[in-house]
């Protein structure tokens, strides 16, 4: 495999936190202060494309920024899964600032130049944890993610804003330090790198239980990734404005989460020491739980951004289910995934903000006959629903397919129980809302005419939802990029 | 056991070192903490002392000029180093009475019990 | 001249010491003025003196020439090179600090020339200690440090600090009197006083009760000066009361220093072979007794309301590692240690010089006080933040630097269990920290509760109104180093590495 060596992974960082400090001076000038967001996020997102050419041909880039301690260096190495994960977050950035300007814009927000410099910062990191070459990096990037969005979920600045923010921090904090720390540093002391290689650098350097004992306190540690018992903080964390809910808890925090699980199985275990162990399988059988759990609560929830919020802790738990299958279907799904169901979310999340701000109504039962209201807002609803509940042709069919296919290559067919119990239970707590909206009639009997949300906020709407469609008809596309991840992983055999 | 008894000068020293221990612990009233130290130091100064005299031996002062044989002397070394040390000791006993004076000064008391509840009181 | 310089690292700030309150008769800034420049070139010196020994190894040096180990030796190794920068460093961002600093906190005009003498021979005992080769020299040396550190805390405002002074003088002068002792005992088998003559002399007497109870009493008297825990109890109210320069300098120094002696005379007076012999198993001990300290020291933090005494105890705390370290016994362990003597300086003095900086704007240290202060003091307060982070042990700041040696450290001597413990403390120390950023950053200051957090985009400007120049440009820089050595770690760790090796031969 050949490696290319270029900082261009560094400036796809470095853009947005340049912009930090610019969006920081032009706080006076909204106008300029906005451009700034959207102009990094575009060139961002250009460098980050700039790669892809050479990512496709099977190379990868590497570049190494410091040594902070023998074995502690901060290094970049951008490779296909990387890729996906940096592509997915970059481009919805574009969109979701567009949204985010029409949000803030619209609600009339305070502290709007705070609320812009985190979400560069977080965008950044992001990319960092994308881009990262081994655990350490990794590490730094997703800790400055956590405390970066920490602002932004206490935006509001109410009690139960920052109540909600504390609990977010405590546990993404507690379980980082508590948990993914001492991974860490077993995984330097067995290993004695921190690099991330293709088929894991454990193998062989430790006994099982010892490698067993590591593979849960990774688990445990990456609560981003929403896994139960530690997923309480994305409910918590949606006292943040939509926006911040929407890329955040759809795209850039929790599937950096998932990312980072996908990254330390296949390139800090490894496929085989995994299978010979038999760990997937009991990370398969635990996602489960998660997977059934989070989808019977959503079916709870009124409020609709709850409701959303736990069908993202769900569909994260079958991200770690495909992977966790260890077999070339199950994690190409698992990678496609992190793409389609981006897109899925995102588009649900930014029509909850846009149903706040037109009509100030957060709960599903308040929602009958929006859709007369609404009318492409709630078509794009639809579409996202489609999406998560995996129908044609829908992007999130393409993911189930894999994720199916995996299942039984890896010969779990229980897991295919709860893969179509899932599926049932997403329909039920997804269709009656676009049912209400389209087939009931409003509560208070009014009859109002079309009236839409603000167009900044419409537009990414439905670019967003048209990316769910186009993801189901390009999906070879994203397949070829993903493929090469999966056949690093397996060691080049696909 | 006569050997044991033989070693006296060890044994003030252990006298003397639990004594000057007990009083700056025991003793409520700064001063006399301040004379409990001065005694464990005299204590350790005595055990350079009397570890620097050798039997047969006598004070370490050159006869003659140092020309000619000389007799057996005692070691000066540690006799020298306590004379350090005792101007330390009595550098610390004059810092601490300073304190003791401006304790007083300030808080009407040298009893530490009472010290400590006109210390609770302000808070 | 330059082969001079380890005495006249000594010599120069001595005689500083005693015209300095002459010249202070005319105005007392100029004492500030000879006290600046004198630990400027002291740090100059100790900078020549790191060059020299990483090029020629181990400088030995003897005092008037005579021969050791009859005369007095003065050693300069890795180890001490690497201490006497941090003193040194330290002194001097105290000296630039104090100006502004005891205008308030020292009200007697008459006062303050005096204060820069004792601060001088306080800085000159500290750094005596570290290059002397000669271990009832440390003794004298290490009076006349305490001494001085004595009369320090007491000048402090409150009466408060002359109770605290007099209690760390009886506490210290037991101490060092049990040092003395031992040392009494090292030289009563040995005839000598040079602790490189005694490493060769010792060994054929460890198996000796004489030798294993001067090593009994010189731990002993040291922990007491360290604090050690259950020793420890003089330092909180000696750190909240003195003036905040003394507390910084004190918290940065006074404690490595006793540090630097006690791993000097475990490693290279007594052989690591030493504990092999011993009756009890001292590493064991130790390891529980920094635990012990780790712990409480953390616990203790979080009760408190007085700012000084939360850091106090912090220290205690973080005293706490540094004997952990050494109480690992592996190369690994003792790097450890020896990096969190510069990081604990670097942290600690940040953040007393900022909480100094306070005191000086606002005359108060409780925590409530803090709150608002981030809009009118921006730059201490993001000083604060960075050290408070670097404490945490958040990566790339120097704490975690610290933190990761004693991690990795302790899973390779097996001893896992530790690994909690220390993360369990660090969680602490987050959450005794974030309730004070919290405070700073995130609450109004009182009397402009009456502002409307709101959905609106208006901001009434509030004052800037931080810390003086000469305070802010030490505090900041302090805890800019907390950062630059968080990334840039491997000068200082290379150093310590070579250091640890020689230790641990």
């Amino acid at each position: 495999m050949e490696i290319i060596e270029s900082a261009r992974p560094v400036y796809a960082i470095l853009v947005s936190l340049l912009a930090v400090v610019l969006i920081g001076i032009s706080g006076k000038y909204p106008n300029l202060r906005e451009m700034w967001t959207m102009l990094a996020s575009v060139l961002k997102f250009g460098l980050v494309v700039s790669m892809l050419p050479t990512i496709l041909a099977g190379k990868v880039i590497e570049y190494h920024v410091t040594r902070v301690l023998p074995g502690l260096d901060i290094a970049f190495r951008v490779d296909s899964l990387g890729m996906v994960l940096a592509l997915t977050a970059s481009f919805l950035w574009i969109i979701t600032s567009v949204y985010a300007i029409g949000y803030m814009r619209s609600m009339d927000e305070h502290a709007q130049t705070r609320f812009f410099m985190c979400f560069a910062i977080a965008l950044s990191s992001a990319m960092g944890v994308a881009f990262s070459a081994n655990v350490f990096t990794l590490f730094v990037f997703y800790e400055i993610i956590t405390v970066s969005t920490f602002a932004l979920v206490a935006h509001e600045e109410t009690s139960e804003a920052i109540k909600g923010a504390r609990k977010y921090l405590t546990y993404l904090l507690g379980t980082s330090i508590f948990f993914f720390l001492p991974a860490i540093f077993l995984t330097y002391n067995y290993a004695g790198t921190l690099d991330f290689a293709s088929q894991g650098i454990l193998s062989g350097k430790a006994s099982y239980t010892i490698v067993s004992i590591i593979f849960v306190l990774y688990i445990a540690g990456i609560a981003k990734a929403g896994m139960m018992p530690f997923h309480s903080w994305l409910p918590s964390a949606m006292v943040a404005p939509t926006p911040v809910s929407a890329l955040l808890h759809a795209v850039a925090v929790v599937k950096v989460g998932v990312f980072t699980v996908i990254r330390i199985l296949l390139f800090v275990f490894g496929i085989d020491l995994l299978s010979k162990i038999g760990l997937g399988t009991y990370l398969a059988y635990f996602a489960s739980f998660t997977i059934i759990t989070a989808s019977i609560m959503a079916l709870k929830q009124d409020n609709l951004k709850l409701r959303l919020a736990y069908s993202t802790i769900s569909q994260l738990s079958y991200i770690i289910l495909a992977v966790a299958l260890l077999t070339p279907s199950g994690i190409t799904s698992s990678i496609m995934h992190i793409t389609i169901h981006a897109f899925g979310k995102i588009t649900l999340f930014f029509v909850a903000g846009a149903i706040y701000v037109t009509t100030h109504k957060k709960n599903v039962s308040e929602l009958d006959g929006i859709g007369r209201q609404m009318p492409f807002t709630m078509a794009a609803f639809t579409i996202g629903s489609f999406s998560m509940i995996a129908v044609p042709p829908f992007g999130g069919f393409i993911s189930k397919w894999y994720l199916i296919m995996g299942t039984f290559e890896a010969n779990l067919i229980p897991i295919l129980i709860v893969i179509v119990a899932s599926t049932l239970l997403n329909a039920a707590y997804f269709l009656p809302i676009v049912y209400a909206a389209f087939f009931k009639q409003s509560k208070s009997g009014e009859v109002h005419g079309i009236k839409e949300a603000p167009v900044l906020m419409v537009v990414p709407i439905l670019m967003t939802a048209a990316g769910v469609l186009i993801l189901f008809f390009t999906s070879p596309l994203l397949l070829n990029l993903v493929k090469i991840a999966v056949a690093g992983a397996l060691g080049g055999s696909y | 056991m006569i050997e044991l008894l033989a070693k006296y000068n060890y044994w003030i020293v252990i006298i003397l070192l639990t004594t000057g221990l007990y009083g700056v612990m025991a003793r409520q009233n700064l001063i006399k903490k301040i004379i409990g130290l001065n005694v464990f130091q005299t204590a350790v100064l005595l055990f350079y002392v009397s570890m620097s005299k050798i039997e047969g031996g006598t004070a370490p002062i050159l006869i003659n000029h140092g020309h000619g044989p000389q007799p057996l002397f005692d070691n000066p070394l540690p006799q020298v180093l306590m004379l350090t040390a005792i101007v330390v000791g009595i550098s610390t006993t004059a810092v601490a009475l300073t304190f003791v004076t401006l304790i007083y000064r300030e808080y009407g008391t040298i009893e530490e019990d009472q010290i400590l509840e006109l210390n609770k009181h302000n808070d | 001249m330059i082969k001079h310089l380890p005495a006249l690292l000594i010599v120069i700030p001595l005689l500083v010491a005693i015209i300095t309150p002459i010249i202070g008769r005319l105005h007392w800034v100029l004492s500030w003025y000879a006290v600046t420049i004198t630990t400027f070139i002291s740090f100059v010196i100790s900078l020549f003196l790191l060059q020299t020994v990483l090029v020629q190894g181990r400088i030995s040096y003897w005092m008037s020439g005579w021969k050791p180990p009859f005369g007095i030796e003065y050693a300069v190794d890795y180890l001490n090179a690497y201490v006497l920068i941090i003193v040194s460093f330290m002194a001097l961002a105290g000296a630039i600090y104090s100006r502004k600093n005891i205008e308030v906190e020292i009200e007697d005009e008459n006062r303050k020339p005096l204060f820069y003498m004792i601060y001088l021979l306080f800085v000159t005992g500290l750094m005596g200690m570290v290059v002397t080769g000669d271990i009832f020299n440390i003794y004298v040396l290490l009076e006349i440090a305490s001494l001085t550190g004595y009369a320090l805390i007491a000048l402090g405002k409150k009466r408060r600090a002359l109770v605290a002074a007099y209690n760390y003088l009886v506490m210290g002068t037991v101490g060092a009197t049990f040092f003395l002792l031992g040392i009494g005992y090292l030289y009563l088998m040995t005839g000598t006083l040079n602790i490189a003559d005694l490493a060769a002399r010792l060994p054929e007497f460890y198996q000796t009760k004489a030798v294993f109870t001067a090593f009994t009493f010189i731990v002993v008297g040291l922990s007491i000066k360290l604090a050690i825990f259950p020793f420890h109890f003089w330092l909180p109210n000696s750190y909240a009361h003195a003036p905040s320069t003394v507390s910084a300098v004190m918290a940065a120094t006074g404690a490595k220093v006793a540090a630097y002696v006690l791993i000097r005379v475990m490693f290279t007076v007594f052989n690591p072979e030493f504990y092999l012999h011993v009756p009890f198993n001292i590493q064991y001990i130790l390891l529980i007794l920094a635990v012990a300290a780790i712990l409480v020291g953390s616990i203790m933090a979080l009760a408190q309301t007085d700012i000084k005494k939360m850091l106090a105890y912090s220290s205690v705390g973080q005293i706490g590692y540094i004997v952990l370290g050494i109480s690992l016994m592996s190369v690994t362990g003792m790097m450890g240690s020896l990096i969190h003597l510069l990081n604990h300086a670097l942290m600690k003095g940040a953040l007393f010089f900022a909480v100094g900086a306070v005191v000086y704007r606002t005359g108060l240290t409780s925590i409530e006080n803090l709150r608002g202060l981030g809009k009118k003091m921006p730059w201490t307060m993001a000083a604060f933040t960075i050290a408070a982070l670097s404490m945490t042990g958040v990566p790339l700041t120097v704490g975690f630097v610290s933190k990761w040696y004693l991690a990795v450290a302790s899973i390779e001597s097996g001893m896992w269990w530790l690994v909690p413990i220390i993360l369990l403390s660090s969680l602490l120390t987050a959450v005794y920290f974030w309730r004070i950023l919290d405070s700073i950053w995130l609450k109004p200051a009182p009397g402009e509760e009456s502002l409307e957090h709101g959905h609106n985009s208006h901001q009434t400007p509030v004052k800037s109104n931080d810390a003086p120049l000469t305070m802010l440009i030490p505090t900041f820089t302090v805890a800019m180093l907390c950062l630059v050595f968080g990334v840039f770690a491997y000068a200082p760790v290379s150093l310590v590495e070579k250091a640890a090796m020689i230790l641990l031969k």
